[in-house]
């Protein structure tokens, strides 16, 4: 999801961090592209106006662009401006709780035809079932459509929820009244009513949903928005907004492919939060929504933002720099690899890590399975401390006898601390090779410039745009796993996944 | 009525984007920085009982007039604006606002300012040129569906989920019935649960037979079988629904792909239509719907569905002018008669708000 608006932003943040000062021209033509891109994307039009006079008021004042890296500073706006767009102020908590605690509980379901209501309908009773362990009755008031009922009596069977036999002939209002009678004698928990699709402005569909409102009284009320919906989803969800009264919003078919502008014009308009997605057919392809992930994905940087601000808390910058020195002239003993270690542990571990690189974040899962726990990098610290001096300062002194003494000293056995001595000096090698490289190396936009000098925050500048194109370029001087504590951990990871990581490794 | 009189009729009443949204536009203008008016002196006089006027009663932003509840404003005299880039720009907006598409605004904003940059302009000079405008764009692509002398036309019906194919489906059926053809009706959406159920309803008000199979069948054999009985029994026509699928699912593109191929097996010239239906108030991702549809399917042309809410299907016009394929018909309602004949000029009136 996403990928198109993704794609055109980081082309236009690209362009900005490349340039190291700024003027205010500069931003202004940035943001005009920004825009664009928010209504290529189908953002409805007052929202994408609205979002970029707020990024702008903050983003042309002098205290961004005298700032050292004013790209970024810029990039940070837009970032936090869109989670505020997809989350709303002061409540982000608020999450995808339903209110549904008092049995029996109406949640009505209400939207467009072809919104994905009833599919929906089916997949959120599964849900509730299955995780929050509720008692379900579903209802369809569709009595327009037809088949419609038979179509959620289907699912419900295939779900194994409970639906509310079907009485031909019955209007919506006496459908609601029987569930709910149905509802509170059979002791269900909730009950959801599956609204039939109506255009908002077709008065008479309207008055009726109003009417089975007031008849149900639901404690939730979910407008169900396609997700691939144009300008026109603002009039839509006013529209329900005003007439029912949404109490929140699940957005379908967010699998499709990657516009999801309604997605940004949702909340804007109707103040409501985004409670679930769904993506994909299947019926348990609902799944939460989470503002800041969306808004991190949207801009195609993980969450890069967050991974710079704790790098920059976490890095003390001069130890660092006296590091990357040693590095440069290939010097690399065991209490360097313990830093990294350490460092990458504060950083929040591997997943952590891993989980806010751009591009990253379908590779995630598959890390999960090839068992790279944050346990592995805690263990290898612990190794390298029940190392003498001398051996941290020489690690070509250890011998069987002293591998021996480390690994009972540290609870692991003899082919662990191999494991990391042969890490350590694949990286060893590597360090020595890049320091003949030069400039050229990896080292360059890497450490030395990350944290010295003017480069200030300056790893997610060349991050977004840059980062799949060097690792393909550094996969020849980095041998399959050398990444530092998880010497040859990935098995059936993509091949260019190691070589991608020992460059992060080094670069801290 | 036909729909595009109700359509104008209710535009002109109050929900119009662009109607509406250029008289705003026209009235924004006087509030406009001065020296777009101190270029054209003589006008400053006009121009001062116009602001007089505005004054009395602050009015709310272009947005949220567009958006907004629409107060009943009856203009005497009808404003003029100096068509200057800020009015350009917000001409661009006006037509962003109904889904036409970044380039293609840019495009036709840029065409009717020249000749008249510059100059001042009415409201309703404007409404007529975009107008014009968008119905010179639409009017290469406004076919209706072709029918052949081949016995039976295979007419493929495709879309994403919930764009309405099934309705369409049942409403060309009745339609071709209505019309004298012998017309038979594939229930290729094995799909979604009740699907087969729903088209039988509609094959049931039109008249028309549906060949069916169980829920889960292969959609391919499906739709192989339904042209066997389909030249078995001498039908004119053949609809074969089919599962809505998003186009990004490479899964559910083959399996389309794999219905077309099969089809091939019984008839080498069919499909003879392949239809992509698309919901209006879908955004620009119908542009990516169109092309990946077109080259997994090769669909030969369009249906619109939902004109009848507030979504005014601009995207259609982004369409014509980038991938030019032909309109065939548009859904305006849930009633078995309303598909209707594309009109171009009625579309871009409709869309526009242009009152002649």
């Amino acid at each position: 999801m996403f990928e198109a608006l993704s794609d055109r932003l980081s082309g236009v943040f690209d362009k900005l961090t490349k340039q190291g000062a700024l003027t205010e021209a500069d931003v202004q033509a940035a943001l005009r592209e920004v825009r664009t891109a928010l209504l290529e994307a189908d953002v409805a039009l007052p929202v994408a106006r609205d979002f970029i006079g707020r990024v702008k008021s903050q983003a042309v004042g002098a205290a961004v662009l005298k700032s050292v890296t004013p790209g970024q500073m810029v990039i940070k706006i837009v970032h936090d401006e869109l989670k505020t767009t997809l989350a709303g102020e002061g409540d982000a908590d608020e999450g995808p709780k339903l209110k549904i605690d008092s049995p029996p509980a109406p949640v009505m379901m209400v939207g467009l035809q072809g919104s994905g209501k009833t599919t929906t309908t089916a997949k959120l009773a599964k849900r509730l079932k299955e995780r929050d362990g509720k008692k379900i009755l579903m209802a369809s008031l569709d009595t327009n459509r037809p088949a419609a009922m038979e179509q959620l009596q289907i699912l419900g069977a295939q779900v194994g929820v409970d639906t509310l036999p079907i009485v031909p002939g019955q209007t919506p209002v006496q459908i609601a009244k029987r569930a709910k009678q149905q509802a509170s004698l059979g002791g269900y928990d909730v009950y959801m009513l599956d609204t039939a699709g109506r255009l908002h402005v077709n008065e008479e569909l309207m008055a009726e949903v109003e009417a089975v409102r007031d008849e149900a009284k639901p404690h939730e009320t979910l407008l169900v928005v396609d997700s691939l919906t144009g300008q026109d989803a603002v009039n839509v969800a006013k529209e329900f907004n005003e007439r029912v009264g949404v109490s929140g919003v699940v957005l379908t078919r967010m699998d499709g492919d990657g516009r999801g502008g309604a997605a940004l014009s949702m909340r804007a308009v109707t103040g409501k939060p985004i409670k679930f997605v769904g993506v994909g057919e299947k019926i348990d392809q609902l799944e939460e929504f989470h503002a800041e992930r969306v808004a991190g994905r949207i801009l195609g940087m993980g969450d890069i933002v967050t991974l710079v601000e704790k790098a920059a808390e976490t890095m003390e910058r001069e130890a660092a720099e006296r590091q990357a020195k040693r590095m440069m002239k290939g010097r690399f003993d065991m209490n360097d690899l313990r830093q990294q270690l350490e460092q990458m542990m504060k950083l929040g571990g591997m997943s952590g890590v891993m989980g806010m690189l751009p591009g990253m974040g379908k590779l995630t899962k598959q890390l999960e399975g090839a068992n790279m726990d944050d346990k592995v990098l805690k263990r290898q610290v612990a190794i390298i401390q029940s190392m003498t001096k001398d051996e941290r300062r020489k690690p070509e002194l250890l011998q069987a006898s002293r591998k021996k003494r480390i690994a009972a000293g540290s609870g692991v056995e003899v082919p662990e601390v191999n494991k990391l001595i042969k890490m350590h000096r694949q990286m060893q090698d590597m360090m020595k090779k890049m320091g003949k490289m030069g400039k050229k190396g990896l080292m360059r936009g890497g450490l030395a410039q990350m944290l010295g000098g003017k480069g200030g925050l300056g790893p997610s500048g060349p991050m977004p745009g840059q980062a799949p194109g060097q690792m393909p370029g550094q996969a020849p001087v980095a041998p399959p796993g050398g990444f530092p504590g998880l010497p040859g951990a990935a098995p059936g990871l993509p091949p260019n996944l190691p070589g991608g990581l020992s460059g992060l490794g080094k670069k801290k | 009525m036909s729909f595009f009189s109700r359509l104008k009729e209710r535009l002109l009443k109050s929900s119009s984007k662009i109607d509406e949204g250029v008289d705003a536009l026209m009235e924004s203008g006087d509030e406009g920085p001065v020296d777009a008016i101190a270029e054209t002196p003589g006008t400053a006089a006009s121009t001062e009982t116009a602001r007089s006027a505005e004054s009395a009663e602050p009015q709310p932003g272009l947005a949220s007039r567009m958006l907004g509840a629409v107060t009943g404003r009856s203009p005497a005299v009808e404003k003029q604006r100096v068509l200057d880039d800020e009015m350009l720009e917000e001409l661009e907006e006006l037509l962003i606002s109904t889904d036409l598409g970044v380039d293609t605004a840019t495009r036709i904003a840029a065409n009717i300012a020249e000749g008249r940059f510059g100059r001042r302009v009415g409201g309703s000079e404007i409404k007529r040129v975009l107008a014009d405008e968008v119905a010179r764009v639409l009017e290469p692509v406004a076919k209706p569906l072709p029918l052949y002398a081949k016995k039976p036309q295979v007419v493929l019906v495709v879309g994403v989920n919930g764009s309405g194919k099934t309705t369409t489906i049942g409403k060309i059926a009745s339609q071709l019935k209505g019309a004298g053809k012998s017309v038979m009706i594939a229930a290729g959406d094995t799909f979604r649960a009740a699907a087969v159920e729903q088209l039988s309803v509609w094959g049931e008000r039109a008249g028309v037979p549906v060949f069916k199979l169980p829920q889960g069948s292969d959609p391919a054999s499906l739709a192989f079988d339904a042209l066997a009985k389909a030249q078995e029994d001498g039908a004119d026509v053949l609809l074969i629904d089919t599962a809505g699928r998003l186009q990004n699912r490479q899964d559910l593109m083959e399996e389309l792909a794999k219905i077309v191929r099969v089809i091939r097996k019984r008839d080498e010239t069919a499909p003879h239509n392949t239809l992509l239906v698309l919901d209006a108030t879908t955004g620009q991702n119908a542009i990516s719907q169109v092309e990946v549809f077109r080259k997994i399917a090769d669909v030969t042309g369009l249906v619109m569905t939902k004109l009848d809410g507030t979504a005014r299907g601009g995207v259609l016009v982004a369409l014509a002018d980038k991938v030019g394929l032909p309109i065939h018909a548009i859904g305006v309602g849930e009633g078995i008669e309303d598909l209707q004949p594309f009109d171009p000029a009625e579309f871009a009136k409709a869309l526009t708000g242009s009152t002649d």
